[in-house]
């Protein structure tokens, strides 16, 4: 990292550092008790207490959240191409997307459960049914939203229709895609926390629920911090994707 | 080469009917430069697209080599009045691009893509993205593209319009020899510009539109020797043409 990308940061990292010291002296002086919020040292001293096996709910959740957001792209952006390609599957397709879209996810995850039994796979499709929606809009839009005139291009040089959308639309759409992509990145977090919440064996999720339960508060905020370093993981190497593969885009 | 006949072209906006062309008659020879000029908005890009192939004329017939046009025109270089180049490739990939669409190795036209560039002066922005391009430039490589098959159609909307007065002039001398000016196999060239200088310096007739809805005010021969040099320019014949064409406009406007 560059000297002036450290500076860039540098308002950020202050803040966040600010609002630490605050979190930690702040609540005893208030005489709040730890069980409902816990300082940052006990936080991150619950983190680091390996007596939990972090390494395996981590392991779990991350599954669910890379396969979700897996599943969630690839059947995204093939949704998106079936959209564009054919106005019959436009048709066909677009009001029954927009129903499953507005169906609360969280009230389908026992229905999954029910399904599907315990397990990573469930999770995975919450989280995939929580995040596909935006990359089916976003793969549509880029590949239809596309300067007449640059299809006209296609038609002089005489290009079949799946040249012109190879060469053309396709590439067209890459950024739209990515952008997705990064809203797909949080929302699969959301989906494999909202099933393991449901229902699970292991994962943060399951950590925090019983967390809460045991009146372990240190422990469930150590939990969110670990997904939300996974989060921030995931969102960051889209992010670092996008820049590499959509060096032309203007979105940042 | 191209034969207009009675073309009228209405556009249907969603503010009403938009009558851009009205019975538009002329011919192009094969081999002919022909420029058309006409104020902005008359309908030149317009007829331009009508000749491609792009849109069907409204009312009238076109036939270019002998078939009506019914669809996309093959063999046509194409230069839009605005670059339009593919934003995620590199300038040489896109004057490429031609190539690849018509299904033929690319690889076997990169010298040929190369040299062009070179040739308007872009020699070392092949590897640069578009945007890293001025407008110009940027106008100067979608010429490329256009010349790359080497067609022998020419369609020119306004190619040289972003471009300084200096390279403006290269580039019509540099026009002139792709066309073909010393040599007795030419292409066929309709030339859309707003500038009168370019249109007499180039041309072998100048179709003068009236505003819109665009019709034929005038064809005006331009009987000027050949090859043109930049004294070509500074001739008493040249002015009388170019002072001509200026009364035309101006009285149609
Ligand atoms: N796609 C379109 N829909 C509606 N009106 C159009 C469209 N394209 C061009 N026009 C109108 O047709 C007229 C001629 O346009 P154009 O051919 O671009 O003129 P020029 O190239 O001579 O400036 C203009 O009035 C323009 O507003
Ligand atoms: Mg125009």
């Amino acid at each position: 990292m560059t000297r002036g990308a450290l500076r860039r940061y540098v308002p950020s990292l202050v803040l966040f550092g600010a609002l630490l010291l605050i979190w930690q002296v702040v609540p005893p002086l208030l005489r709040i008790r730890e069980y409902l919020l816990p300082g940052p040292v006990a936080v991150v001293r619950a983190a680091l207490n390996f007596s939990i096996p972090w390494h395996a709910h981590i392991w779990v959740t991350t599954l669910e959240i890379l396969g979700g957001f897996a599943l969630a792209g690839a059947g995204g952006v093939a949704l998106g191409v079936a959209i564009a390609w054919s106005g019959t599957a436009a048709r066909a397709l677009v009001p029954f997307l927009v129903v499953v879209n507005t169906l609360p996810k969280v009230a389908v995850a026992p229905l999954f459960l029910l399904w599907l039994g315990y397990g990573v796979v469930p999770n995975m499709l919450i989280a995939a049914l929580i995040g596909f929606f935006p990359v089916v809009i976003n793969t549509a839009v880029g590949l239809t939203q596309i300067d007449e005139e640059l299809l006209d291009l296609g038609r002089v040089f005489g290009a079949p229709k799946w040249k012109v959308f190879v060469k053309i639309r396709l590439p067209n759409a890459l950024p739209y895609v990515l952008s997705a992509l990064k809203i797909t990145a949080t929302a699969a977090v959301v989906g494999a926390i909202v099933g393991e919440f449901v229902a699970s064996q292991a994962g943060l999720g399951m950590v925090i629920v019983n967390a809460q339960t045991n009146l372990n508060t240190p422990v469930a905020f150590a939990a969110l911090a670990w997904i939300s370093v996974i989060g921030l993981g995931l969102y960051g190497a889209v992010g670092l994707a996008a820049r590499a593969w959509a060096p032309w885009a203007d979105t940042p | 080469m191209i034969v207009l006949d009675g073309v009228g072209m209405t556009y249907r906006a969603a503010s009403g009917p938009v009558e851009a062309l009205r019975s538009i008659s002329f011919r192009v020879d094969g081999g002919e430069l022909v420029a058309l000029v006409g104020p902005s908005g008359c309908g030149k890009s317009t007829l331009l697209r009508i000749i491609a192939g792009l849109r069907p004329a409204t009312t009238g017939r076109v036939a270019v080599g002998g078939h009506a046009v019914t669809g996309p025109v093959p063999a046509v270089g194409m230069v839009f009045q605005a670059p339009i180049l593919l934003k995620w490739r590199r300038i040489v990939e896109n004057v490429l691009l031609p190539a690849e669409l018509a299904g033929l190795d690319p690889g076997a036209f990169r010298g040929r893509a190369l040299e062009l560039l070179r040739l308007v002066g872009l020699g070392d922005f092949a590897d640069r993205l578009p945007r890293e391009l001025s407008g110009g430039m940027q106008q100067r490589a979608a010429l490329c593209r256009a010349l790359l098959l080497d067609p022998p159609l020419l369609l020119m909307d306004e190619p040289f319009g972003a471009l300084d007065a200096m390279t403006r002039d290269e580039l019509n001398l540099e026009l002139l020899r792709v066309w073909g000016e010393g040599s007795r196999t030419r292409k066929t060239i309709v030339f859309v510009t707003h500038s009168i200088v370019e249109a007499v310096f180039l041309a072998d007739r100048v179709v003068v539109l009236t505003p819109r809805p665009g019709r034929v005010a005038e064809l005006v021969p331009v009987p000027l020797p050949r090859p043109r040099t930049v004294e070509t320019r500074a001739s008493p014949a040249f002015g009388a043409l170019a002072l001509q064409i200026h009364l035309l406009l101006a009285r149609s406007a």
